[in-house]
């Protein structure tokens, strides 16, 4: 009985909250509001070094967003592997031995390398860009994790702390060179923009990849007594 | 009322459906997927509002990518911590709430 009414009070106030943020989505909605936004980006795309608008914003014009960003998944997958009990990140139960997965494996991790890196390129002037790559290059992670490939590089060590920080560190870097330049933080010097937003969406991609990889290593919580993979035990 | 305005009312009942979902449900699993439905519905908003104003807005587009990357990081965190949560103490949902113990494995 209490429990009908708590759903009922908990009911009424959810309805109530979605009408009120749907009151103020049509007050808002209904007014013109000042300044243009899109306007005043196609007029400065010029400037960008690349071609393509959402590209322009998250690595030129709001690049200190995407910076705090990568900051943020550095620190996330840090407290994921922390939590993990083992210091093998390897958890047995999840290694198939699948006749299926091993021939579906062979063909895709290849294509799904190259449609990580084409999404990395094509991020320039269409849709695409660190984002989408990290993730197709953490969803081939994933898949090799699966499919029981050994993959060291996961192991709490040198390479790991690398691919995780490297992002953050080579977009903080780029950052603090302009700044120490007697520029603005995050601007980049005119003529060199595009190389630049190269070279940080290549090693976001590769943070990205390597956080969200981590994450789901360190997911399951194993016991401590398992042997670690590739232990002669 | 255009097209674009349906879908950032539909992100304001998406906010409300996943609030109840976190307030109501008391498995932790369940828990996460309702606030990740409050996400989606604040995502939805934020892209589809300025798309009524003023056409396709990259800016918006732009926040809200970066908000998708890190709400898949803040929830992978979260499940390695509810699995950390269930590793220690065998409940999957909070103290002091019904039905604690009945959750099976997660």
């Amino acid at each position: 009985m209490i429990r009908t009414i708590q759903t009922l009070i908990i009911a009424l106030a959810c309805i109530a909250f979605t009408l009120v943020l749907g009151a103020s989505i049509w007050a808002i909605a209904s007014d013109p509001g000042q300044g243009n936004l899109p306007q005043l980006l196609s007029e400065n795309m010029g400037r960008s070094g690349v071609e393509h608008p959402v590209t322009a914003v998250l690595l030129n014009f709001r690049s200190y967003d995407t910076l705090l960003e990568i900051g943020v998944l550095v620190i996330a997958g840090i407290a994921g592997i922390s939590m993990s009990k083992t210091t093998s990140l390897e958890d047995p139960d999840l290694r198939t031995s699948d006749p299926l997965l091993y021939a579906l494996q062979r063909w895709f991790i290849p294509l799904m390398l190259v449609l990580a890196g084409y999404l990395l390129w094509a991020g320039a002037d269409r849709p695409g860009g660190a984002f989408q790559a990290g993730a197709v290059l953490a969803a081939t992670g994933v898949l090799m994790r699966l499919g029981g490939i050994p993959m060291d590089f996961l192991r709490p060590g040198l390479l790991l702390r690398v691919g995780l920080v490297l992002g953050f560190s080579v977009f903080l870097l780029v950052a603090v060179v302009s700044v120490i330049g007697g520029d603005a933080f995050l601007a980049y010097p005119p003529g060199m923009t595009k190389p630049l937003i190269l070279v940080i969406e290549s090693v976001l991609t590769l943070s990205i990849a390597m956080v969200l990889l981590a994450l789901f290593v360190s997911a399951p919580v194993n016991d401590a007594e398992d042997p670690e993979e590739g232990d002669p035990s | 009322m255009t097209s674009s305005l349906l879908y950032a009312m539909a992100g304001a009942a998406l906010c409300g459906i996943g609030l109840f979902g976190l307030l109501r449900l008391s498995h932790l699993l369940r828990k996460l997927l309702a606030f990740n439905i409050m996400g989606s519905g604040v995502f939805l908003i934020m892209v589809a509002l300025p798309q009524h104003q003023s056409g396709p807005d990259p800016v918006p587009q732009a926040l809200v990518l970066t908000g998708i990357v890190v709400a898949i990081a803040a929830t992978a965190l979260a499940v390695v911590l509810i699995r950390r949560y269930y590793h220690l103490s065998g409940m999957t949902s909070l103290e002091g709430e019904a039905g604690s113990r009945e959750g099976g494995p997660l």
